[in-house]
């Protein structure tokens, strides 16, 4: 399985919410896999949040419009808050999502390359992200012929005609073909298992319905869910890693839920180049498979009072029930409870409402 | 919960017949029939005598079996598409696969006929995932597994007892649906299975399906008779109240249920446009169904797929029979489905097949 060349024949003509997306990107070694994302990317303006090593000069490729942010950048924007970025794991990319101003933005890691279609076909990501987002989601009623909204389906028979309409898609989760997002045990066991399954589906998770949300490959609606994709306190002195997206997508789905805003997986694919080290995993991951038992009942228990109306209040009473409930699991969940109400505090600041401000300047 | 291992001899593939040339439709599933025992059964208001070529396993069923078994001791009606269910019941084995005599195999994404049988076998002998979503799918496909963040101890996932696969060409729309765009024929493969979460609703339809009816038997139920129910899937609701039963059943259980795969192709047939005007009642009764099943509850006590259908059937009276006499009936059909169950579903019978 190879990902795709020569994708500047397949660039489309009028890059889509070209002013409203910003795509994130986490990296501590190099953007040299911009290069074969530049005919899809390069309309789009980048936020790179460069972790590791703030003396390290990330170069990034010509041609692209972007602001580029080290430690040194986040503890000088965020002063004291700076303490809820995660250092040394990629879950410092939710900074850059703070400091966005567009209404969208879009995830991908360093080692994710452009996949191909069955049809060999090389496939823009951000191209099927948008088409996601800007269409509704189905959470209600499940429709088994997938999403509703795609060209050639449609709502099956003893689809309530009520739920049609759907509700705002607030998330769209992308899948990976060749390295799949296994966890450190499944990898050891299965080091040589490659994902080569195109699966031409996008579907509504259900509501009540939690899953595990990867952030290779992601995108969201920043004014409808921003504030609850927070990821977490995860790598340098911290006891767990490999945990931040799962962390900000079971906070997310349940304010999703909460709120009937509608999340998505399935399409699009990226090809996943890098298998990562599974006992490097493991070390980090030890911790988490354990207090992930008490973890996802949990959220799946988690009920949010009705005068939650929005992201922010919803993420602060979360975290409150946080600390009431985790704590005593690990005193981890205590201090992570602490990090989600700076994490607010910071978001707001930096977004204070009806500040319509722009883009942050490049270095 | 480990992989089950379903034999030959454990499966009733169930046909019911609603066009009395089945010469095409036996010998295009040949291949894939012909290891395993079958039921037909006639729709008793089909006035021509069946035609059936040789070479199969099989026992027919027709409305003097069907009045001999069930007689006058019973509100529900086993014509139409109903028809199938005569052959649930008397049905000896543990797993049965049904689908529509309108459908033929279909061929995957790479040219090859999809053995529909035997893919519904594969999705009841692994297991379900309902509790959390696999963004990868089954984990128990060739080439699969639970993904990052997939919790340990729900990953031996619970029995899957009811498989519901889909249609390539007409897919099972409904008929404003269909009507308002006439052309539309499904010609998406989408290469996967997966399980339908708890206490997520879906419409199941009746057109290829397959379940475990030890466990889950009595809960298909022949129950839901539009007034102006007709011989075309888009003029009926009766596998959709079905599968709402089902599924809630499977959650109350802890069963599981799968969709996907596999396709089967389903021919062009009917007039959506005509059609418009018998399936409106049914695109009514719909709108009062999911509230319900949003708030209905059963007692912990109800713990066969019987308890459960006997507790539900008390509640649709209670709240849905005041909405609409459709769902009085349908109450009542369901307890006598039980009670018919009981007797001859799984007791002795000389008319067993």
């Amino acid at each position: 399985m190879e990902p795709a060349t020569a994708t500047a024949a397949a660039a489309p003509p009028v890059p889509a919410l070209k002013d409203e997306l910003d795509i994130v990107i986490p990296t501590i070694r190099n953007l040299d896999f911009l290069e074969m994302w530049r005919p899809f990317f390069q309309p789009y303006h980048l936020i790179i949040v460069q972790d590791g090593d703030p003396s390290k000069i990330i170069k990034v490729p010509e041609g692209f419009d972007y602001e580029l942010y080290n430690r040194n950048d986040i503890n000088k924007i965020l002063g004291p808050k700076a303490s809820c970025i995660s250092f040394k794991d990629s879950a410092c990319r939710c900074f850059g999502y703070m400091v966005s101003k567009k209404k969208y933005v879009f995830t991908i890691d360093d080692d994710c390359f452009v996949a191909k279609d069955p049809a060999g076909k090389p496939i823009n990501a951000l191209e099927q992200h948008i088409k996601n987002l800007l269409s509704p989601s189905t959470p209600f009623f499940f429709n088994t012929l997938y999403d509703p909204f795609r060209d050639g389906a449609d709502f099956v028979r003893g689809y309530p005609f009520s739920l049609r309409e759907g509700v705002p898609t607030a998330v769209s989760h992308g899948l990976w073909l060749n390295i799949p997002d296994y966890d450190a045990p499944t990898q050891l066991v299965k080091p040589l298992e490659r994902n080569t399954r195109f699966v031409d589906a996008v579907l509504t998770i259900p509501r009540g319905t939690l899953f595990p949300m990867c952030g290779m490959n992601l995108a969201f609606d920043r004014e409808l869910i921003g504030p609850a994709m927070y990821f977490g306190l995860m790598g340098d002195g911290q006891p767990i890693g490999r945990y931040d997206d799962m962390w900000a997508g079971w906070c997310t789905k349940v304010i999703c839920d909460h709120l009937g805003l509608g999340v998505k997986t399935g399409l699009p694919y990226i090809f996943h180049s890098k298998a990562s080290n599974p006992f490097v995993n493991l070390r980090k991951e030890y911790k988490g498979i354990f207090w992930q038992e008490e973890i996802i009942p949990f959220f799946q228990q988690a009920v949010l009072p009705k005068d939650c109306t929005t992201v922010q209040k919803c993420y602060i009473e979360l975290a409150k029930q946080v600390k009431e409930k985790l704590s005593k699991v690990d005193p981890y969940f205590d201090k992570l409870a602490d990090a989600m109400v700076t994490w607010i505090e910071a978001w707001d600041e930096l977004n204070p409402p009806e500040a319509a401000v722009p883009n942050g300047k490049a270095k | 919960m480990s992989l089950e291992n379903i034999r030959d001899d454990e499966v009733d593939i169930v046909i019911g017949a609603l066009h009395s040339d089945l010469t095409t439709f036996m010998n295009e599933w040949k291949p894939m029939f012909c290891r395993f025992h079958l039921i037909i059964v006639k729709d008793p208001d089909l006035k021509e005598e069946l035609r059936i070529p040789d070479g199969f396993n099989l026992n027919v069923y027709t409305k003097s079996d069907i009045d001999q078994v069930v007689g006058s001791s019973t509100s529900i009606l086993f014509s139409g598409y109903s028809c199938r269910y005569f052959g649930y019941l008397v049905s000896q084995k543990r797993y049965i696969i049904s689908m529509d005599d309108d459908c033929i195999p279909a061929r995957d994404n790479k040219g090859f006929l999809v053995d529909a049988i035997a893919q519904h076998i594969s999705n009841l002998s692994t297991p379900a995932t309902p509790f959390f979503f696999n963004t990868l799918y089954d984990p128990f496909r060739e080439g699969a597994d639970f993904v990052r963040g997939y919790p340990f101890s729900l990953r031996s996932g619970v029995q899957c007892a009811l498989s519901c696969g889909l249609w390539l060409n007409l897919a099972d729309y409904d008929a404003p649906t269909q009507a308002l765009k006439p052309e539309q024929r499904n010609s998406l493969y989408v290469d996967a299975v997966m399980t339908v979460p708890a206490a997520a609703m879906l419409p199941i339809s009746g057109i290829n399906v397959a379940f475990n009816r030890e466990v889950l038997g009595p809960a298909l139920i022949p129950a839901l008779r539009l007034a102006g129910e007709g011989k075309l899937r888009w003029e009926t609701m009766e596998d959709i109240w079905c599968g709402m039963c089902v599924k809630f059943v499977c959650d109350h259980l802890g069963l599981g249920v799968k969709t996907g795969l596999p396709y089967v192709w389903r021919n062009d047939r009917g007039n959506a446009i005509e059609s418009l005007k018998k399936e409106w009642e049914g695109v009514k009764l719909m709108e009062e169904v999911v509230p319900f099943f949003q708030s209905v509850r059963l007692p912990a006590s109800a713990a066969t797929a019987e308890d459960c259908i006997v507790e539900l059937a008390k509640v649709v009276k209670e709240r849905l029979g005041a909405v609409d006499p459709v769902f009085t009936r349908a109450a009542g059909a369901m307890l006598d489905w039980v009670r018919l169950w009981k007797s001859v579903g799984s007791g002795a019978s000389s008319l067993r097949a």
